[in-house]
């Protein structure tokens, strides 16, 4: 008895605290619209002759980053929901880039 | 004594739904984070071939503003995603329908642009055989675009569960997981359409 009041009085407070701090659709559509301006910017930089040579890797990699992040934190709720979620996707992330930079280090492709 | 017998079945039931969701959706996310590997792994083969053209066509033939179109295409998609996995916190079925089919619809587009980008390519010389370079490049995208054809499939088989009411959010893949594997598509192509395309030109 005592487990299922806890259960009634905790579930509405744990559903609270996993969806209370969504974002609203009208933020979702501004969310959209940021990314929508940066991949524009993004599809500019290789015509724009100031950004040459590293510079233009650098913005190209940081702009696809910011996008790559924003999705993740706001559309996949990443940056409201368990630490736990966070985790398992961050090492899959992090073996990645290790795996990218081994490969690319060991066949001097960089 | 049946009735508590019966009670206490009902409470295990309640207890296993109850604990399953949380389950499913770690599941979702180590699926998900191994799926990262997958494609770094892709993404690292493409990059150490993009110069072994063997006298073929290499990256100059990319029709950049047509895959920007494509890319802000899939990218919107994950907008209409969110949106229908919102409607459906909220239990507004009529507007997750909508939204659903619209990611869907999206989802579609993007995979007929691809087909039309390896149709040219293909006119332009660039097969699977032809390099290491063409290998890599249709190896990555073509596996990406297998990828979004599975998430139109469960868009369009959760779009048509919820007309008959049997869209569950504590069984099956629900809205939210598959909003997961949607999203997660996204960004694999904000990585590729950097990568090999912005990149390379």
């Amino acid at each position: 008895m005592t487990t299922d009041t806890e259960e009634l009085v905790e579930a509405p407070a744990e559903h609270d605290a996993d969806h209370i701090k969504h974002p609203t659709p009208k933020q979702y559509w501004l969310i959209a619209l940021i990314l929508a301006v940066i991949t524009a910017f993004e599809i500019a930089v290789p015509s724009i002759s100031a950004f040459d040579g590293w510079l233009r890797v650098f913005l190209l990699f940081f702009l696809g980053g910011v996008k790559f992040a924003m999705v993740v934190a706001l559309f996949m709720h990443l940056k409201f929901d368990k630490p736990l979620y966070r985790a398992f996707f961050i090492i899959g992330l992090v073996g990645a880039i290790a795996m990218f930079v081994v490969v690319l280090l060991t066949f001097r492709a960089i | 004594m049946s009735d508590v017998a019966v009670t206490d079945l009902d409470h295990t039931e309640h207890a296993d739904h109850h604990d399953v969701k949380p389950v499913r959706k770690t599941a979702m996310w180590v699926f998900l984070g191994s799926e990262c590997v997958f494609f770094g792994a892709m993404i690292s083969t493409f990059l150490l071939y993009r110069n072994t053209t063997n006298g073929g066509p290499g990256s100059e033939i990319f029709d950049i503003p047509f895959t920007s179109a494509s890319s802000f295409v899939l990218l919107m998609s994950s907008l209409t995603m969110v949106l229908a996995h919102n409607a459906f916190e909220k239990s507004d079925m009529r507007q997750t329908r909508i939204w659903l089919s619209g990611t869907a619809l999206l989802g579609a587009t993007f995979l007929a642009g691809q087909i039309f980008e390896f149709t040219e390519f293909i006119d332009k010389g660039l097969t699977l055989p032809r390099s290491p370079f063409g290998s890599s490049f249709y190896m990555l995208t073509g596996f990406h675009g297998m990828h979004v054809a599975l998430g139109v499939i469960l868009l369009a088989a959760m779009a048509v569960l919820s007309l008959s009411g049997r869209l569950y959010d504590d069984r099956g893949l629900n809205v939210e997981l598959v909003g997961l594997y949607w999203h997660f598509v996204d960004i694999v192509w904000i990585v590729i359409f950097t990568v090999v395309y912005l990149l390379q030109i």
